[in-house]
């Protein structure tokens, strides 16, 4: 049963960070390939804080999601200027940046080794510790994100990105300032992601930057994909569905050095087979292009 | 009074001359075709108005104020509405949306509207949705309302693209060849529309090679060659003008 939690749990982190990268991707036609690097300096912000300061949690988990914001502002200035495969490569390189940082920097993160013991979140003294406290406590900030994303994505400021995302030219010229609008969107989406990564470092309880690879980021992309570019349903099928497909073959009986690379094999036959039959994704309307 | 006003624009692409030394007006509620044979630089001088070119020299100035190193979008706002050659409408959202998203908004469009889902946000775009479907009705493409505009036939998009800068009430029009490719029957609808436009006090400026088509329309042609105005004035005149006659045949008489 715990690990039934267990699963619905990392289903509830990859909903937040699919949900946010669609905004930016499915709603606004953004290639960013970059995302977990803003989940990477959510769960550092927030774990550092706690561990070296012994800063509550929440603090932290906020603190995270403003400075993965800050981050998301800065990359959205290359944005402003580069378009389709070009910005697709500049936020792949912030992916690496941020990862080599995580990695390199000893002194802060201790590198490789990680960081252990990182304190869960409490309530009014209440440890939020077994899993079943801690589903709730993640299904309320998918709740937050869901509701977030959608009163965004359905208003007229939804309607610019999605104008800005059929034709950029055509939304200068219906007088949209369409930079402003590219940075809220990253600056957006990179917040709802640092939450999901400190959500994840005070879960596990251990980060390393192995967590933060830029095949992380591309499964999130791939998440978005599969439910549907522009479609918030789709993030919580996408994501839930990447999640527990790779675990039902735990149940085959298969070794993990099997499983695992079958994982991978997994998600590239789905978007093959995805992209062929069904190029807007299984819930979505808009196709790419 | 004058409506817009072009001044010695200059524009070279890699040492070919595009636009040179141009200048001409625009009054206020006329109905003025800009016309040309093919690459004389008709399209290259509404994107240096519209602000999506730089031109090398020379200025702009809209109602009085000079409009020239704005941003595209700022120049939208100050009253500009262009249509493109090539039709740019947004295809995969609803052709109703497609006219939305010419419509100013006080507030309802900002972020934080949309955040936190702001009672005047609803009011406005209640208000809107029904000039955006009075627009569609103009345009008659009311039955086209929620299909996408990606669904639409050549003459449909090129009305749909008419009704969404009419949403942004720009005081003037630059519409960039609203009649190509057209039907006889859709091009008498847009040659209606536009007369209507005109009847209703707005300023049009559109282009046309096809010197013919505009003679009914049009109450001033500016001719262009090469970049170069080598003619401006009522169509009888036009017609007659031998610089015209030898730009479009290549000599002096039929």
């Amino acid at each position: 049963m715990e690990y039934l939690i267990h699963i619905l749990i990392i289903s509830g982190i990859y909903i937040i960070l699919t949900l946010s990268l669609n905004l930016i991707v499915g709603y606004t036609g953004l290639a960013a390939l970059g995302h977990i690097a803003f989940a990477c300096v959510g769960a550092y912000t927030s774990s550092l804080l706690a561990l070296n300061f012994g800063i509550s949690p929440w603090i932290g988990l906020i603190s995270g999601a403003i400075l993965a914001s800050i981050l998301g502002a800065v990359v959205a200035y290359p944005s402003l200027r580069l378009r389709g495969d070009y910005l697709a490569l500049a936020t792949f390189g912030l992916g690496v940046i941020v990862y080599s940082i995580a990695k390199n920097w000893v002194g802060l993160t201790r590198g490789p080794m990680g960081l252990p013991g990182i304190p869960s979140f409490s309530i009014f003294g209440y440890q939020i510790s077994n899993v079943w406290s801690y589903l709730i406590l993640v299904l309320v900030f998918v709740v937050i994100t869901f509701i977030a994303i959608r009163n965004i994505t359905s208003s007229p400021f939804g309607r610019i990105l999605k104008g800005i995302r059929e034709d950029e030219i055509a939304s200068q010229a219906m007088g949209k300032n369409v930079n402003h609008h590219k940075i809220i969107v990253f600056v957006v989406g990179a917040f709802f992601a640092g939450i999901a990564g400190s959500l994840y470092a005070h879960y596990i309880s251990f980060i390393d930057p192995s967590s933060f690879t830029i095949m992380e980021s591309i499964t999130v992309l791939l998440m978005v994909v599969f439910g549907g570019m522009g479609s918030l349903k789709g993030s919580f099928v996408g994501a839930s569905a990447l999640i527990i497909l790779p675990e039902l073959l735990r149940f085959l009986g298969m070794p993990n050095s099997v499983a695992a690379p079958l994982r991978q094999i997994i998600y590239g036959l789905l978007l093959v087979i995805l992209m062929i039959w069904r190029p807007q994704g299984l819930m979505g309307k808009y196709k790419f292009k | 009074m004058t409506m817009l006003q072009v001044q010695n624009l200059y524009k070279e692409f890699d040492g070919i001359k595009a636009v040179d030394d141009l200048s001409f007006t625009i009054e206020e509620n006329s109905i003025v075709a800009l016309v040309g044979p093919n690459g004389s630089g008709k399209t290259t001088v509404f994107n240096i108005i519209s602000g999506f070119l730089g031109a090398d020299k020379g200025i702009v100035v809209l109602d009085g104020k000079d409009i020239s190193s704005m941003s595209p979008f700022k120049i939208a706002r100050q009253g500009i509405g262009r249509t493109f050659q090539n039709i740019r409408l947004f295809p995969q959202i609803l052709v109703l949306d497609n006219v939305m998203l010419g419509l100013k908004y006080k507030t309802g469009d900002r972020f934080s509207s949309a955040l936190f889902q702001s009672k005047r946000m609803k009011k406005e775009e209640v208000e809107n949705t029904r000039k955006a479907e009075d627009l569609l009705k103009f345009a008659g493409l009311s039955e086209k309302r929620d299909a996408l505009a990606e669904n639409l036939s050549h003459g449909q998009r090129k009305l749909l693209e008419l009704a969404r800068i009419l949403a942004l009430e720009p005081k003037i029009f630059l519409l960039d060849e609203p009649i190509a490719g057209l039907f006889p029957e859709t091009k008498r609808t847009m040659f209606g529309l536009i007369r209507k436009l005109k009847e209703s006090g707005k300023t049009i400026l559109f282009i046309e090679h096809d010197l013919h088509s505009v003679m009914d329309i049009a109450e001033k042609i500016i001719v262009l060659d090469h970049g170069k105005k080598i003619a401006e004035g009522a169509p009888e005149e036009i017609i007659k003008n031998k610089e015209v006659l030898k730009a479009y045949l290549g000599k002096e008489s039929l």
